[in-house]
């Protein structure tokens, strides 16, 4: 229930521009600090890690080599760190407000990619998709994805979740995990039956050539560009500015008071005429859409989208969301960061540091929920959470 | 044992007193002659099989005496079955694998019904047995450190018992990190360990080929049959006699477990996890130990995964790691949820039948649409219910939820909690006080 | 309660011993028994139908259908879950099959069905069909599997009840390396294709480095080590040699790639992940070549990679249509039937299929009715070359062809449909091997 946890807003009318402001952008500045922090942490400890092994390796400088691909192993971890994150953010609104694990986010967040991609191949077959702007594009399939999933998540929560509201916390969970499973194979079915096909690819605009920016030496003369492709760009703007918008509105909007006094206590909120209801269903809507958002803008940078990609990516996004502190909005974006940066230090390091003993992109895999493990152990209440008493 | 009897069945009349003996004994006597003189594999076969095992609910659920309910049990189970096995080598199997999956559903029953631990990685320990069995009683062994030799297929039993300890091993060193976390991140974090340890099977063929990566170990040893089946079957071949060996193993250990959870449900400990489940500060309060309990709870059910997955791989001779993917433990859970949590009888009814279903049912479904079809019945090629199993497994999750929580044969407190629940029309918002197993 | 318990257990083991003697099953034969009318006269004047079973010869039919039953040909691929592409693919591939060739069982008498079964890519749903399909009498051949370990699962039930299993796709070595007289292929091996692709990267693309990618299952990370050995032992440079099971986010697998800069990326798995991998690649700069095994042979990799992979190489044991004019039938049929291209390996099953369907045609002549389950695994043995619509075929000892054609293909850069692109690919070099 951290979402609640951030000081209880003062009467609106009190409330100045400077303390919106400050609510609103305040947390992009925590965000920011954790990002610059580990990365810095996971870099010195690499780079200590290659030192002390480089007298392993007799046809490798190891440092040197480590050195050379750094930048980019950031940049990387950066972006698969957005991808978890902007998930994250649906679960964590979600959670906050229920305290219910929405087993299937993962699932819409596939859903989502896959109707920007029919709205791709729809337009590519009309012969429109190089005449639009590759930014309008963008707009048009995250917000095609975004009603998508949000009212895809909203109708879950009325046929599959609601009837369950008041039964013990392990059956909406099972129900949760049978939807997962349900809109995996639904969406293969329709896949299928419309021609987009199990794998689908997703059309889009010419978004021209990577960003260059950097030219790093290597060992034998050359230079490595440093590369950051424009989808990726536009991923982590459009997920900043997704935290920067569920912030506004769970802490600035009347709506967003609704939703924290919802979390809190249900029955009171009720009491205060809040049709709790509503807010429920509005909560699914706006994490739903922020899973279709994210589904796209995935869709988008990879360029192929298949009903079980949406699984993985759920579990490790649920995993950055309790890193962060599950419920907390801020959290989950710093969560998610954390884990795509040691994501990306295994397995870009893993096999260069081991002599490839240990293959890094397999291993990658678990780093996240050895991390989730870790975390658990030794803090609960997650990097940004407060340490709030278990519910008896 | 015997339970209340549905009390607004038409068929109540039918559920006790003299007229329920003969009734039963008509009953099952015919299913088993429909089954046994019509063998091949068939439709009607299946209906038939199916029946057949129907009559074991029946059974179960009349009101007659409980020596008699016994004995026509066990003349189903050791007569029937493997005699009709014999006859068709399908049916065995799928007797076979039912008990396994039973086995396992029983023994996550014990976490998940007894001890209200969600665990969604379970079939880690299953793993665990299988590769226990299948390193050592192959050239693996010899992988792993030079020189070894593959152990005597007669020390089956002994890695049998061994399973039974390296489950229970795996089961407390996987309680202990998350002895702290309650009801769903417990879930996911089983979740995780699960695919952690599917992810190390997949792996460790490097720096030492431990497990075989992702090749999977084949020709795994099978333990000598005994010389007397020989004496008490003659006439059988080998390959038949295997199978009711492996059936009669199977059952062997079903029947273990059954009486252990049993015992165990009520005893003391299982008193202590019921305390837990329904309310954890309650329970320290009264003086249950927590944390001894709860890894109890983890031991317990994970050796019964592992001294499965020690036969499985003998009755598979071949394991990989995609065999122990996250869907396998969903799947066990659905048995569990289906047949009802905490409740002996249901979790046996629950394995059984989504073995069925995945076996044998959906498939049917799938073979009978295409006959149809190559008669030239109009069905639409999307339509085939066997590519969309997922989506069936999930849709009855959902449905099992929402209508029927307490699961198709539900453990009598359970049942009496959710009663109590409807009568009182569950005050608004309860933070689902009295029925709260997580 | 706990009193009832132990009666329960000790009464079930107590009737168990008694229940063990009492119904000992008057040996009731494994479903093997032979024919129910055998007919004595039937033996043909022609032998055995040796032209190609595309048009099966009329003149194998006997002049009054002497023998009758019902025979069926099953197939086990996984036609559910993340696989059921390929897998039904491989059913469809028999089904044409049957309704192309079945005809020279229906002169004969007999009634021919399909019996498609799905193993779910899962090796103990395998194992439980493949006690379904031993329990069915009337299944006489299989043709399967997709994945070759839940084949090597199926076998064990296969070779007790001596069935015929002769796979469309099992390029794993260790299918007829297990000793199993019982399996067939119609692939090559991946040790082999490994070896040939090794072979052409060092020779015809003069390539000096390889960095080596696999995707964590038999069949990828199997091919990928062959490579790999051959590799090292020729002299190319390996720089680097990993396993994901990512399927769709590559890029931290291409940082260390673009910074070990080599000439060539070695792909070994299937195109849904070497797809977006090779074009995220060409996204980020590199310009190293691609080279892939069999997996790679769909349209749908240039679906999903686009520009990307225009006028790469893959090696391959199954022959391209252009290669084949039946293939391109095949092709048509099959667009036309199933109303989608036909996925890699369903050719390879129509032509299992039609080797299945002569083994039981011949063995039934042999036997004058219905053949046993044994002397159809003989007749696959002892039959000559099978010449089908990917290739012409006969049997070593061991179930492996005794050569295989191994292929190596360039991408056609044409522009267009990827399906009519896919066709237009060129074959670069062709390779007779034998079996190792």
């Amino acid at each position: 229930m951290a979402i609640a946890a951030d000081a209880l807003p003062a009467p609106a009318s009190r409330r100045t521009l400077r303390m919106t402001l400050a609510g609103v952008f305040g947390p992009l500045g925590q965000v920011f600090i954790f990002v610059v922090g580990s990365a810095i942490v996971l870099s010195v400890i690499t780079v200590l890690v290659a030192f002390l092994l480089r007298g392993t390796r007799t046809n490798v400088d190891l440092v040197q080599a480590t050195l050379t691909i750094l930048p980019q192993v950031i940049v990387d971890g950066l972006v698969r760190g957005f991808l978890f994150a902007t998930i994250a953010l649906g679960y964590t609104m979600v959670y906050g407000v229920l305290e219910f694990i929405n087993f299937a986010h993962g699932e819409i967040f596939m859903v989502g990619a896959f109707s920007g991609a029919a709205l791709g191949t729809v337009l590519a077959a009309s012969g429109m998709l190089n005449a639009i702007p590759p930014l309008l594009f963008v707009l048009i399939a995250v917000i095609v994805g975004m009603l998508v999933s949000g009212m895809l998540a909203m109708t879950i929560e009325r046929v599959a979740y609601r009837p369950l509201r008041n039964a013990p916390r392990l059956v909406p969970l099972i129900s949760a995990i049978g939807v997962s499973l349900l809109l995996q194979d639904g969406m293969r079915l329709i896949a299928n039956v419309t021609g987009l096909g199990f794998n689908a690819r997703f059309p889009t605009p010419n978004f021209g050539p990577p960003l260059q920016l950097a030219q790093i030496p290597a060992a034998d003369g050359r230079t490595i560009p440093l590369i950051l492709d424009v989808r990726a760009l536009i991923f982590i703007v459009a997920a900043t500015l997704m935290l920067i918008g569920l912030n506004y509105l769970v802490n600035a909007t009347k709506l967003g008071t609704a939703i924290r006094a919802v979390a809190q206590d249900r029955p009171t909120a009720s009491l205060m005429g809040i049709n709790v209801n509503q807010i429920i269903a509005l909560t699914f809507l706006i994490g739903g859409a922020l899973g279709g958002a994210a589904g796209v803008l995935f869709g988008i940078r990879v360029g192929t989208v298949n009903p079980y990609i949406g699984f993985l990516p759920g579990l490790k996004a649920f995993t950055a969301a309790v890193l962060g502190g599950i419920g907390n909005i801020p959290g989950a974006m710093v969560g998610g960061i954390v884990l795509g940066f040691l994501e990306a230090f295994v397995a870009s390091y893993l096999s260069l540091l081991t002599g490839g003993a240990f293959s890094g992109a397999s291993y990658a895999d678990i780093v996240a929920f050895a991390i989730l493990i870790l975390i658990l152990i030794f803090r609960p209440s997650g990097l940004l959470g407060e340490a709030v008493a278990q519910k008896v | 044992m015997s339970t209340n009897s549905l009390p607004h069945s038409p068929f109540a009349a039918l559920n006790r007193g003299p007229l329920a003996y003969v009734a039963l004994t008509a009953y099952i006597a015919v299913t088993s002659i429909l089954m046994l003189t019509n063998t091949r594999t068939s439709l009607g076969t299946d209906v038939s099989f199916v029946l057949f095992l129907l009559g074991f609910l029946l059974l179960y659920r009349a009101r007659v005496s409980n020596g008699y309910k016994l004995a026509l049990g066990a003349i189903m189970l050791i007569g029937v079955v493997p005699y009709f096995g014999t006859m068709n080598a399908y049916y065995i199997e799928l007797a076979i694998q039912a008990g396994i999956f039973v086995a396992l559903a029983l023994g996550l029953n014990v976490v998940v019904g007894f001890a209200g631990l969600l665990d969604l990685g379970y079939v880690a320990f299953f793993a665990v047995g299988a590769y226990l069995w299948g390193i050592f009683s192959t050239d693996q062994i010899a992988q792993i450190s030079p020189g070894a030799s593959p152990v005597s297929p007669q020390l089956f039993y002994l890695f049998m018992a061994l399973g039974l300890f390296v489950g229970a091993f795996f089961g407390v060193l996987l309680g202990l990190p998350v002895l702290r976390l309650r009801g769903d991140y417990l879930a996911i974090v089983t979740l995780g360990l699960g695919e952690v340890i599917r992810v190390l099977a997949v792996n460790l063929d490097r720096p030492i080929n431990i497990t075989n990566g992702s090749q999977g170990i084949k020709s795994i040893a099978r333990p000598p049959l005994p010389d007397f089946l020989y004496a008490i079957f003659p006439g059988l071949d080998n390959p038949q006699l295997y199978q009711l060996f492996i059936y009669a193993l199977a059952l062997l250990v079903v029947g273990i477990t059954v009486l252990t959870v049993f015992r165990l449900k009520n005893s003391r400990i299982g008193r202590a996890w019921e305390a837990i489940r329904e309310d954890e500060t309650a329970a320290i309060a009264m003086g249950v130990p927590l944390v001894r309990m709860k890894l109890m709870a983890f031991a317990v059910g994970a050796s019964f995964a592992g001294v499965m997955g020690v036969l499985f791989a003998a009755k598979q001779q071949f394991i990989n790691p995609p065999t122990f993917d996250l869907i396998r433990s969903i799947g066990i859970l659905a048995m569990v949820i289906l047949g009802g949590m905490g409740s002996i009888p249901g979790v046996i009814l629950g394995g059984v039948l989504v073995t069925l279903l995945d076996l044998q049912i959906l498939p049917r479904i799938a073979t009978e649409l295409g006959a149809l079809k190559r008669q030239g019945i109009v069905i639409p090629d999307w339509f085939d219910p066997a590519q969309y199993q997922r989506a069936l497994f999930g849709l009855l999750l959902i449905l099992m939820m929402i209508f029927r929580p307490e699961g198709i044969l539900p453990d009598q407190r359970r049942r009496e909690e959710a009663h109590e629940t409807a009568v009182q029309e569950a005050p608004e918002e309860a933070e689902a006080g009295e029925v709260k197993p997580v | 309660m706990r009193y009832q318990a132990s009666k329960l257990l000790l009464t079930t083991f107590l009737v168990g011993a008694l229940a063990a003697c009492a119904p000992a099953p008057a040996a009731p034969a494994a479903p093997t028994a032979p024919p129910a009318e055998p007919t004595p006269t039937a033996a043909p004047a022609e032998p055995t139908p040796t032209a190609a079973p595309a048009e099966p010869t009329p003149t194998t039919a006997p002049a009054a259908p002497a023998m009758s039953g019902k025979i069926k040909i099953a197939t086990q691929s996984p036609l559910s879950g993340p696989q059921a592409a390929l897998g039904t693919g491989i059913r469809n591939g028999a089904d044409l099959g049957l309704q192309d060739m079945g005809k020279m069982l229906t002169d004969m008498g007999f009634e021919v069905e399909l019996a498609p079964f799905d193993d779910q890519a899962k090796p103990e749903v395998g194992a439980a069909n493949a006690k379904n399909i031993a329990s069915d009498p009337d299944i006489l051949c299989i043709v399967g599997h997709l994945n070759s370990g839940v084949a090597l699962a199926s076998l064990p039930t296969y070779k007790d009840n001596s069935l015929a299993m002769v796979s469309p796709a099992n390029t794993n070595p260790k299918i007829t390396e297990s000793g199993y007289q019982n399996a067939f292929r119609v692939v090559g091996r991946d040790d082999v294709q490994g070896a040939v692709g090794e072979e052409f990267a060092r020779t015809e693309m003069k390539i000096k480095s390889v960095y080596i990618i696999h995707d964590k299952t038999d069949y990828g990370q199997g091919v990928a080590e062959f490579f790999r050995q051959q590799a090292e032992k020729n002299g190319i440079q390996v720089l680097g040699f990993e396993g994901t099971e990512e399927k769709s986010n590559f890029e931290s697998i291409l940082t260390p790639i673009q910074a070990a800069n080599p000439d060539l990326i070695y792909f070994g798995g299937i195109y849904d992940q070497a797809g977006p991998m090779f074009r995220q690649a060409r996204d980020r700069g590199i310009t190293a070549q691609f080279l892939g095994p069999d997996g790679l042979d769909s349209p749908e990799l240039l679906k999903l990679a686009g520009d990307a992979v225009k006028g790469m190489y893959y090696t391959s044991v199954a022959a391209p249509v252009s290669q084949f004019p039946d293939a391109a039938k095949f092709a048509e049929d099959y667009k036309a039937k199933f109303n989608e291209d036909a996925p890699p390996f369903s050719a390879q099953a129509y032509d299992a299929m039609g080797i299945c369907i002569r083994a039981i045609a011949q063995a039934a002549e042999k036997a004058g009715g219905k053949p046993s389950r044994e002397q159809v695994v003989q007749a696959i043995r002892d039959a000559g070359e099978y010449k089908g619509i990917t290739g012409a075929y006969t049997f070593n000892a061991k179930g492996d062809p005794v050569t295989s054609t191994y292929f190596v293909l360039q991408v056609s850069d044409k522009d267009g449909e990827p399906g009519e692109v896919w066709n237009a690919n060129a074959v670069v070099k062709k390779l007779d091997i034998p079996a190792p």
